[in-house]
């Protein structure tokens, strides 16, 4: 992505926040600001002197620290282990545990961060592993953090601890640097705001002057859309019947634990829940990925239980995967190429036995167009498009070919505001149509306004359905943990 | 892929001409160090290339050496490290050899004949590496370690079979023994190559088939994409609705079944017989020539003559006195440095794409065009 003409200037002792769409060219400034890749112009100064960041080396040394998204822990290491770990104190010929214990007590217990040295990785929660995240920069002698999308997989409890601990350093005389795109957030935490769109930057405000909405008009350039569906199409006609799915891991342990639902023709059923209680086995059990315990799976009346992935694909299952770069597309490969993915059997990409490439191109046109792809032709690989425009492109896929249900996992995920109306318009469309989907999402503002009806799964169960229009996202974040007194049982 | 741009090319040659080069270099300074002359060497080698048997010979060489290559390639494409390419030929040429010498195949028609032989030639090549495959896909042995056991289990295979009780009878006026030579209705004619003393294998065109055959499957079939797709993020195949398992099995026989062909130019084209001196080792250089034409059936093509020529121009080495290693070394230093390049340019090449896209983003459409 290029960045041009981008002007930040950060305070010391803030919590600055660096919003933009996907693709706006947050990335790219951290990037540069962590030495990972290098301004062809422009400086960047530190305390008023300009710096040359040529690696993340030198992005340390000069006191600056990246939390990352994806948290980067071993977890059969200890706290204390993955802190120290590649910046290791000695004493003599190895590593002074010692001195390197007392110093994380030091900084946990002067930023309030409550975190234990001795701890496994492994034991830790979400929070607890930011937590640590974060104090493994502070280790290195960090006065500015940089943290990534840092409440992205937290639930909105943990994300007022996060806060509170971003507060704690603030006033410890540190200098944070948070992107996000989660705008409450963002109003509540940030005390200067820097709006990036295009690559560049549009606006600086501050949280007193705007409310949410005019700050994301910002960064879009335009109106806003909302989640919601219109009159319900939901019909009497079963499409998905799940009864006694379940599914163990290896260690026989159940992940699914006997869940039955069923969705409807022009239903939407949304699923909320904290990652890792049983969504991505439940996503994979239904596309025949993952093999079942027990429990059959029905659609229109046929029993799928026993068919492969590409049965079910050919019978009327899209999938939009949780993640994309995983399972959704192959990097490396054409947009045309992988229009392809998951309908090598089907028209417009097969015939036959042979690919036609006529027609995967034309239908890879369509797609781009449809779905407004940003792309400057279909030829590029898909890992020079932005995230928000490879999701654009795999949902335009799976809803090709007419399907009958739609499995989709946080299909706005990390996608900007423009090609989240977009989703969500082209499946209310096809909801219309009586499609029936499948909403897996950690956005309860999403799930709230697009489901028909709504559940929450915890340790692999369905606990409680909503209503979702007399739901608010606080009651469910409270079911999502297991702290609410959940809603009637179906 | 569709559109062949000049920036494209280039990008693709840069790697391969970039480690020739380099390559070069590293010769030059051995042989300085060791006291010959560099550019004498070098002229006497590229003497050598004008004489017409020479060329021929290193067509020889080149088919056989393709044929290896395409077999390693198929695997590659699906992230297999068939090591038993070796293994494979060897079972195969000797079996079908001996179906070719056998007696009762007098009687029938050339063609037939031919054909029979090469088609026990794939089988035999499929049936042996389809044990790897198996293993994988039931066992999840790793195809390395069985395809390496594999090819020391075929070495014993052939030494028990070639033998004058079982498959072999003694070769006339030597200590040598192979399968009952291939009369003249079995083997393949050569194709003549004027001013050359030795002709050009005819089974040339069993590897421009190969050749042909191994593109189209993997850019116009369903079964090469999804052979191409569970290479590059088995995941995302899976997602997809690749079975996995039975890609590796087919992607395996398939490989087994081309390296099957390695040892039949040579054998029907001229040795006529299986026996104790039939070249052994293809299977690894055929690793080296998949790696230096990138899987590509073309590149693959330009490897295997480059690889076939550094080998027969070495012969002209032995005259002047200069150690004829320096063309192992050679090829050695190119498989190396070849292996880098590669990646650098496909990192280089990404980068390029990814700032053009933000390019033609920048430039295309501005914010308000897009809200209209």
């Amino acid at each position: 992505m290029a960045n041009s003409d981008v002007n930040v200037a950060v305070r010391t002792g803030t919590v600055h926040a660096l919003v933009g769409e996907n693709g706006a060219g947050k990335s790219t400034l951290m990037k540069i600001l962590y030495g990972m890749q290098r301004p062809d112009e422009g400086t960047i100064s530190i305390d008023g002197s300009p710096t040359d960041l040529t690696t993340p080396a030198d992005a340390i040394a000069v006191g600056i620290g990246m939390v990352h998204q994806h948290f980067m822990l071993a977890d059969n290491l200890t706290v204390l282990e993955n802190v120290v770990l590649g910046d290791e104190p000695r004493s003599g010929g190895g590593i002074d545990f010692k001195a390197a214990r007392t110093k994380i007590k030091d900084i946990s217990a002067r930023y309030g961060l409550g975190v234990e040295p001795d701890r496994l990785v492994d034991e830790l929660g979400v929070g607890e592993r930011q937590r640590v995240e974060i104090l493994k920069v502070l280790f290195r002698g960090a006065r500015i953090l940089i943290l990534d999308e840092p409440t992205a997989v937290l639930v909105p409890q943990e994300v007022d601890e996060l806060f509170g601990n971003l507060r704690e350093l603030k006033s410890e005389g540190l200098t944070i640097l948070f992107i996000s795109h989660k705008l409450d957030e963002v109003l509540s935490v940030a005390d200067d705001i820097t709006v990036m769109r295009r690559g560049t930057t549009v606006a600086s405000v501050s949280p007193g002057e705007v409310t949410a909405r005019q700050l994301a008009e910002l960064m879009v350039g335009s109106a806003l859309p909302v989640p919601e569906l219109r009159e319900s199409t939901v019909t009497e006609t079963p499409v998905l019947e799940v009864e006694g799915l379940t599914v163990t891991s290896p260690d026989g342990r159940a992940v699914l634990d006997a869940m039955s639902f069923t969705i409807h023709a022009g239903e939407v059923l949304g699923i909320a829940g904290v990652e890792g209680n049983g969504q991505a086995e439940l996503v994979e059990a239904l596309m025949g990925i993952r093999p079942l315990q027990s429990g059959r799976i029905m659609l229109q009346d046929k029993d799928i239980t026993k068919l492969s992935t590409r049965k079910r694909r050919d019978a009327g299952v899209g999938y939009v995967p949780e993640d994309r770069h995983r399972q959704g597309v192959l990097l490396e490969a054409t947009l045309w190429e992988n229009r392809i993915l998951g309908h090598q059997t089907r028209a417009p990409s097969a015939r036959g036995l042979l690919l036609n490439r006529a027609g995967a191109r034309a239908d890879t046109e369509r797609i781009v167009e449809e779905y407004d792809v940003r792309t400057p032709s279909i030829d590029v690989a898909a890992a020079s498009l932005s995230g928000g425009n490879q999701q654009k492109l795999i949902v335009g896929r799976e809803m090709s070919g007419d399907p009958v249900l739609l499995i989709a996992s946080h299909p706005t995920r990390g996608v900007d505001v423009g090609a989240q109306a977009a989703i969500w318009e082209q499946i209310r469309k096809a909801r219309a149509e009586h499609l029936a989907v499948l909403l897996i999402s950690a956005d309860l503002d999403e799930l709230i306004g697009m489901s028909d009806s709504l559940a929450v799964i915890l340790r692999g169960k369905l606990v409680a359905s909503y209503d979702p229009t007399a739901v608010t996202p606080e009651e469910l974040g409270s079911a999502m943990t297991g702290a609410g007194d959940g809603g009637p049982h179906d | 892929m569709g559109r062949i741009s000049l920036r494209s090319v280039g990008l693709g040659l840069a790697a391969p001409v970039g480690a020739l080069v380099f390559a070069l270099l590293v010769c030059g300074v051995i042989l300085s160090i060791t006291g010959h002359p560099p550019f004498s060497v070098a002229e006497d080698m590229i003497g050598s290339l004008e004489r017409p048997r020479t060329i021929a010979n290193s067509l020889n060489s080149a088919t056989t050496y393709y044929l290896s290559a395409v077999a390693v390639a198929i695997g590659f494409k699906m992230r297999l490290f068939n090591i038993g390419v070796d293994g494979q030929y060897r079972l195969a040429a000797m079996l079908a050899a001996a179906l070719a010498g056998a007696s009762f195949m007098e009687s029938l028609p050339s063609v037939v004949r031919i054909l029979l032989t090469i088609l026990a030639a794939m089988l035999v090549g499929a049936v042996w590496s389809g044990i790897a495959g198996f293993l994988k896909v039931t066992r999840g042995v790793s195809e390395v370690i069985s395809t390496i056991m594999l090819n020391a289990i075929a070495t014993a295979l052939v030494a028990f079979l070639l033998n004058p009780d079982r498959l072999a009878v003694t070769v006339a006026g030597s200590n040598n023994i192979g399968t009952a030579p291939i009369t003249e209705g079995g083997q393949v004619p050569g194709i003549p190559y004027s001013g050359s003393s030795s002709d050009v294998y005819g089974l040339v065109a069993l590897a421009a088939v190969v050749g042909v055959a191994y593109w189209f499957m993997l850019n116009r079939t369903r079964f090469g994409f999804d052979l191409k797709a569970t290479g590059e993020s088995e995941s995302a195949a899976v997602a997809s609705g690749v079975n996995v398992k039975k890609m590796v099995l087919a992607s395996m026989l398939l490989s087994g079944a081309v390296a099957g062909l390695v040892g039949l130019p040579q054998l029907l084209g001229d040795s006529h017989s299986y026996a104790l001196d039939f070249p052994a080792g293809l299977g690894f250089t055929g690793i080296a020539i998949a790696l230096l034409g990138r899987n590509h059936p073309i590149g693959m093509a330009f490897a295997a003559f480059l690889w076939g020529a550094l080998d027969q121009t070495s012969n002209v080495l032995d005259l002047s006195g200069v150690p004829k290693e320096i063309v192992v070394i050679m090829q050695g230093v190119i498989v190396l440095s070849v292996v880098i390049a590669y990646e650098l340019v496909r990192r280089y090449k990404l980068r390029l794409e990814q700032r053009d896209v933000g390019r033609a983003l920048g430039t295309t459409k501005t914010p308000e065009e897009v809200q209209g």
